[in-house]
């Protein structure tokens, strides 16, 4: 088990450095979307485009939505889907602990 | 069970948690109003039997074993956590992961695509990410095309006697990636180029996803790894029922 354990720990740092060095490897990079990327190349390609339909938020709000409400609804996404799966493992962590006996 | 992994599922948590603050941008997913009408209508009539197939197997699969609703959850859950996380790459632009791997190996191919569209609503709808014109096109390449891949390939390892971590990392990993291709390959197909048609512009759209992908689908990877590895040690009899493991072990 703690061979699974320590699979797990590595893994999990591998991710951090695949997901972080990036940031303090590339200081001036914009770190924007590459859905946007995607956007400049269609117009490259398609010459100016112009979207015809705007996302439902936006039309109702009249603009784009404000950057901080943006990132909160993304953690609340985050948030559900986080707290789903820590119910779920709590569940059988602790149904494990029952069902086996105390030999922790 | 050991303190060990208990600190390890809270450490994942944490890093979950964690990773819901990394920088915010716009990434991934056809844009709306970026397809022209008719292939938006195309794409959402190519999901249609593949989410029908997929509401059904799901049922069956419930009424085969009330108990597999805590899988499913877990899925889709892990779909929500992943696809919103946007991670810088290597090519100084953020991208995030679909997710959808881990319900693929799981559930099936076909199941996924409910969990899919269900993500992809919420963010076309809340997020003004993606979009509900190209909602169709954008669920046939994240909730259809990346999973059924996945599935394939897990098979495969399967038969040839991969080590089912390796496999599972594989089928993950080139899932993920196989949904930018399709992503590049409907945008293309919109937008041809003037001189190579649509080949020389899925070249141009691939430059622009694959690069930036690259180091993602490895993170995605590795993360289905890691639950997949969570999941054996503590719900096995889940696992057995949807027939992720074997009866007699």
């Amino acid at each position: 088990m703690s061979k699974n354990a320590k699979t797990v720990f590595i893994l999990l740092v591998v991710t951090l450095l695949i997901a972080f060095v990036p940031l303090f490897a590339l200081k001036d990079a914009q770190f924007g979307g590459s859905d946007d990327a995607g956007t400049v190349m269609v117009e490259e390609i398609h010459g100016e485009y112009e979207p015809w339909a705007a996302p439902v938020l936006e039309k109702l709000l009249g603009g784009e939505l404000p950057g901080e409400v943006e990132s909160m609804l993304f953690c609340v996404q985050t948030g559900i889907g986080v707290g789903v799966i820590a119910f779920v493992m709590g569940r059988f962590v602790e149904r494990k602990k029952w069902t086996s006996g105390d030999n922790s | 069970m050991s303190k060990k992994e208990k600190s390890v599922l809270r450490a994942v948590v944490a890093f979950a948690v964690l990773f819901a603050f990394a920088p915010v941008a716009n990434a991934m997913h056809i844009m709306e109003g970026y397809l022209p009408v008719s292939f938006c209508i195309a794409w959402g009539v190519v999901c249609l039997p593949f989410l029908a197939a997929g509401m059904i197997s799901m049922k069956k699969k419930l009424k085969e074993n009330q108990r597999i609703i805590t899988l499913i959850a877990m899925s889709g859950a892990f779909v929500f956590v992943i696809s919103s996380l946007k991670i810088p790459s290597v090519t100084g632009s953020c991208s995030h992961m679909t997710g959808t791997g881990l319900g693929a190996i799981l559930l099936g191919p076909a199941s996924v695509s409910v969990l899919g569209l269900i993500v992809l609503l919420f963010q076309a709808i809340l997020l003004a990410h993606g979009g509900l014109t190209t909602l169709g096109a954008n669920t046939f390449s994240m909730a259809v095309a990346g999973p059924f891949v996945t599935f394939g390939i897990y098979k495969l390892c399967e038969k040839c006697k991969v080590n089912k971590k390796l496999s599972v990392f594989l089928a993950a990993c080139l899932g993920d990636l196989f949904t930018y291709c399709v992503t590049s390959l409907q945008l293309s197909l919109a937008y041809p180029s003037e001189v190579g048609g649509v080949a020389a512009s899925a070249v141009k759209f691939l430059g622009v996803f694959a690069p930036t992908q690259l180091p993602l689908a490895v993170i995605e990877g590795i993360l289905t790894v890691i639950i997949v590895i969570a999941l054996e040690t503590y719900a096995q009899p889940e696992l057995k029922a949807v027939g992720f493991l074997k009866e007699a072990k």
